[in-house]
């Protein structure tokens, strides 16, 4: 029995006994309204860990995303602002996007620089480059006009909201890249073993440049879902700490950070426990700063079974993988 | 000679191209990096900024410096160790906070509440220690989770106390010291910090904790293997660090009183930006404190000046991180590439004109002439021997000769089949010679001169000389001791083939054509050597002339024989006996006629002889090729030669098959006989010498007849 215990299936089941506690014992949790908003609360962050678990299964991690996501969105929402139309103003902002994953990948693949450098550093790169010659100001709101680009965060199809719908897009999308596709496979081969990824003929560099574009592009989509959703997006997003909850969501899902190993189903169990926790302590009435102390436990507890489940093998360990 | 070959030889005699390698092998040249890069900064900010450099605007600066430099110091603890400390922003906050509410507004006792407060620190780099250093977790997470927490315990703090905290004021002078005051104009901080980096240099570079540290660092597995407590010492380094913010943050704390929700907020960022940009390796084992405060120094600089220039805090951001991935990936690539650069910049071939190659033809009458005499000579311990550079007899006639595993073997008169290893030194034994008491001294390479007691006893006699006073590779340290020879007042002469390259790569020193080999003595009255003779091109065979007050000495890429007079009435007269042989001269040894003998390890050629004057084309060869495809000294053939006092070639003995001593290192006369050894061969030879003395033996010829 204890066997079969691997860390999604212990989430998955705190994730029961608390959803079935909290039903219990709070009053309104259970109402169909709670639970959709319960969902759509996280399902940015959803998207999110979507990305961050395609670069922690090909063993990088990617910390400029919070950089990425609120800067490309508040860009395009300038841009539109200014006059354009949304569709030239997308194509700009995904040309933005895309030259942050090349240049990621390329410092993580040629330069050699660990993942998680690399990434740190572009945050503030990509964050001071926005402040500086984007968006000069903090916090961008969504103009007025009536379009169908205004419903993508806020809408509704067949009474779900849309941002669910987007973050289910997302999940899917991402499961059948890396359960079918070649640069998929590619991906679990490289996080696995990296040098034996190499020896068989698997071109190890274009694919991380690859794996980084395409988080980029997610982290578009969830800016604009984001942006949409709320009527605007502040930049300073990216100097919050909310990058630790993605990694969280990942990681506790059980994607182990050695690379290789979960797929898209343990980020919606991650995705889906920190849903669930956050709106009971919200319905508990906790304060910010008692929710944060709390969720960064949990955070430290699942990187704690992490390690106690997927040890690091010191035979492939890289010499300065810290 | 040529006008271009005159410019060559002058050119390589004047610039010394050496330098370059040798100052890239040196492991301080990565502070050059930041050394230069602050200079850069302290150049472009001075332009910028009127009045940068002025007292005042400096004191400003250092009044803040002192808090950031006792974190690096940590910093640099936990860096070296291969790890990361991300929690340092959080930890600085809450000790602020700590310090402010009992220093401040409780008026604890400094005594008492700085080393509190400091435990404080040191209790959260414990919880980090523990997790990563006894659970195996990784630093990176670790100390970012770690981070979040204690940010969100400082928040709820805030909160809780905050009140309280804007209410105190602790009015005593030493707290207002800590804060404002200054030492000699140098703030309180600041000389805090002085005193760390002090003491944590000390401990890093010349202690055992710190040796520990950076052996971790450098080498996990290896580390544990050699028995060091890995998980211990990784946990002590977050202890420290968590200390030395505790330290800095009371500083801080005397200084602005406030407890403000962004205090250290962005710290961990600045923190890893500085050490990195100092040349502190991710992933530990290079580095060293004074890189991390050079780092330190050059990104507070950029910061403070790029606020004062009037940036905005996007473009500030900007730059700071563009500052990180540049200085990261110097790093990277410099580690990645540094071994390389320094193989192709550290060979640095010179100008060496040989006279023309003589004769060796059979027949033409030359001395050298070809002969096989040597084809068909017994052999003794083919098979089981490795490696025999030398071969000596003692006053029973047991024969001795090195290995290259390190042993000295010994040979049992009368027939010489029963062996046994004599002592294990170490090494690769080169040169010997029996001093009068019977003891060997042997030169073995790579550790220095040995000597071993007739019962088998191994003494180090000498493994250093004097460093000479311009010199940039340490040739204080013997590297390659090659063959010596015992002056009756007992002093020791011995060679070291060159300072500049290590024992397997000896070859590699001819490519150079450059004197880098010496002859040292070593004084069994005081112990000391010195070294007499420098830049030597790979002083090999030593042998002292039967007079007592000369010694005759064989430059193997010199293709030369000198006498040196080193008492008497000639004393400190250099005279060339041989100074065109056909070949490379190796050992040379006393014949029973009061002769020499001179092996020749290998032969000249006409193409290696016009390299040597060729110095651009030696160095484009081993840049652009690779090593195993170097044009090489021939050392496939090679012959003994006899020679009198005076240089003449008696005679010659050769083996043309090459198939039992294809490369002869070694000659020693005995009892009519001569002994071949070769450092590439598998056995000792025994030839017969028409006419000898069949009673001589070189020991009596040194130390006289037994009496």
């Amino acid at each position: 029995m204890l066997r079969g215990l691997n860390q999604e299936r212990i989430v998955f089941t705190i994730a029961v006994v608390l959803f079935v506690l909290f039903s219990v014992l709070l009053p309104g949790f259970l109402s169909a309204g709670n639970l959709l908003s319960l969902i759509q609360n996280v399902s940015i962050l959803g998207i999110l860990g979507v990305a961050m678990a395609i670069a922690i299964i090909g063993r990088g991690i990617d910390l400029s995303i919070l950089s990425t996501m609120p800067v490309s969105a508040a860009w395009l929402l300038t841009l539109v602002n200014g006059g354009m139309p949304i569709g030239l103003a997308f194509v700009c902002a995904l040309g933005f996007v895309i030259a942050v994953g090349i240049i990621n990948g390329t410092l993580i693949a040629y330069v050699e620089i660990p993942a998680i450098f690399a990434t740190l550093a572009m945050g503030i790169v990509v964050y001071g480059f926005g402040k500086a010659f984007m968006t000069p100001i903090d916090a961008v709101y969504t103009g007025r006009g009536e379009s169908w680009f205004y419903a993508i965060g806020s809408g509704r199809v067949l009474g779900i909201p849309s941002p669910v719908i987007v973050f289910a897009l997302v999940a899917a999308a991402a499961f059948l890249f890396l359960r079918t596709l070649k640069p998929g496979r590619f991906i679990y081969g490289m996080g696995d073993n990296p040098l034996a990824a190499r020896v068989t003929g698997i071109p190890v560099r274009p694919m991380i440049i690859l794996q980084y574009v395409i988080i980029s592009i997610i982290a578009l989509i969830a800016g604009i879902v984001m942006a949409t959703a709320l009527a605007g997006i502040n930049t300073r997003l990216a100097l919050s700490t909310m990058v630790y909850d993605v990694i969280l969501v990942v990681v506790l899902g059980g994607i182990g950070l050695a690379g290789g190993k979960g797929g898209i189903r343990n980020v919606v169990v991650g995705t889906l426990l920190i849903g669930i926790l956050l709106n009971g302590m919200t319905i508990m009435n906790l304060t910010y700063t008692v929710q944060s102390i709390l969720k960064s436990v949990i955070l430290l507890l699942a990187i704690v079974a992490d390690t106690l489940l997927n040890p690091r093998d010191e035979q492939t360990a890289q010499h300065g993988d810290i | 000679m040529a006008a271009s070959e005159a410019w060559t030889r002058w050119r390589y005699r004047w610039i010394p191209d050496k330098l370059v390698g040798e100052i890239l092998s040196k492991s301080w040249i990565d502070t050059l990096i930041p050394g230069v890069i602050l200079a850069a900064v302290l150049a472009f900010f001075s332009l910028k900024l009127p009045g940068f450099l002025s007292g005042s605007n400096l004191g400003d600066i250092a009044q803040i410096y002192g808090e950031y430099l006792i974190i690096i110091v940590g910093i640099t603890f936990v860096m070296m160790a291969g790890g990361i400390d991300l929690t340092v922003g959080s930890t600085f906050a809450f000790c602020n906070l700590a310090a402010l509410l009992l220093i401040n507004s409780m008026e604890m006792n400094l005594a008492l509440g700085i080393p509190l407060i400091m435990l404080i620190g040191g209790a959260i780099g414990l919880i980090n220690g523990l997790l990563i250093g006894y659970l195996g977790m990784r630093a990176f997470l670790t100390t970012l989770v770690m981070l979040i927490i204690v940010r969100a315990v400082v928040d709820q703090g805030l909160l809780d106390y905050g009140q309280t905290i804007s209410r105190g004021f602790n009015a005593s002078t030493a707290w207002e010291f800590m804060g404002v005051g200054t030492v000699f104009g140098v703030p309180s901080s600041l000389v805090v910090a002085a005193a760390i980096a002090l003491v944590g240099h000390v401990v890093l570079t010349r202690m055992r904790f710190g040796w520990h540290v950076m052996a971790v660092g450098g080498s996990r597995r290896s580390a544990y293997n050699a028995g060091i407590r890995v998980k211990r010492t990784v946990c002590l380094t977050y202890m420290i660090s968590g200390l030395m913010t505790g330290l800095a943050a009371t500083f801080y704390a005397a200084r602005l009183t406030s407890a403000g929700t962004d205090v250290g907020k962005g710290l961990e960022v600045t923190m890893l930006t500085a050490a990195v940009l100092g040349g502190i390796s991710l992933g530990g084992g290079r580095g060293s404190v004074i890189k991390a405060m050079l780092g330190a120094v050059i990104v507070l600089l950029v910061q403070n000046s790029l606020i004062r220039m009037g940036l905005t805090s996007g473009t500030s951001s900007l730059v700071l991180g563009l500052i990180l991935l540049a200085a990261v990936a110097i790093d990277v690539r410099w580690v990645k590439n540094r071994h390389k650069i320094l193989a192709r910049a550290y060979v640095s071939p010179t100008y060496f004109r040989l006279p023309p190659l003589p004769e060796t033809a059979a027949g033409s009458g030359s001395p050298y002439a070809l002969n096989d005499r040597l084809r068909g000579v017994a052999a003794i311990g083919l098979g089981e021997l490795d490696g025999p550079e030398d071969v000596i007899f003692d006053r029973d006639d047991n024969l001795y000769c090195g290995s290259r595993h390190g042993d000295i073997i010994r040979f049992f008169a009368p027939d010489h089949r029963r062996s046994e290893i004599f002592a294990h030194i170490g090494g690769h034994p080169l040169g010997l010679a029996f001093d009068p008491q019977g003891n060997l001294l042997t030169c073995v390479g790579g550790m220095g001169l040995y000597r071993v007691s007739p019962s088998g006893e191994v003494t180090k006699l000498s493994d250093e000389t004097n460093r000479s006073l311009l010199s940039i590779v340490d040739d204080s340290r013997l590297r390659l001791a090659d063959d010596l020879d015992i002056a009756p007042d007992g002093r020791v002469f011995f060679s070291e083939a060159t300072i500049r390259y290590e024992m397997y790569d000896w070859m590699v020193d001819a490519l150079e054509g450059r004197g880098n080999g010496r002859i040292i003595c070593y004084d069994p009255r005081t112990g000391q050597s010195r070294t007499v003779l420098p830049n030597l091109q790979l002083p090999n065979g030593i042998c002292v002339e039967p007079g007592g007050q000369s010694l005759l000495f064989a430059e193997t890429w010199g293709c030369r024989i000198t006498r040196w007079h080193f008492d008497g009435p000639h004393k400190g007269r250099r005279e060339v006996v041989i100074d065109n042989l056909p070949g490379y001269p190796d050992n040379i040894n006393r014949a029973s006629d009061g002769t020499f003998w001179c092996a020749l390890c290998g032969m000249r050629s006409p193409v290696f002889d016009l390299a040597l004057r060729m110095p651009d084309f030696r160095r484009r060869m081993v840049q652009k090729v690779g090593r195993d495809d170097w044009l090489y000294p021939n050392m496939n053939t090679g012959c003994v030669i006899k020679f009198d006092a005076a240089g003449t070639i008696l005679d010659v003995l050769w083996d043309l098959g090459g198939e039992a001593h294809p490369m002869i290192t070694s000659i020693r006369e005995h009892k009519g006989h001569l002994y071949l050894g070769g450092i590439y061969n598998n056995r000792v030879g025994r030839y017969h010498i028409p006419g000898a003395d069949p009673a001589w033996t070189s020991n009596a010829s040194y130390w006289g007849d037994r009496s």
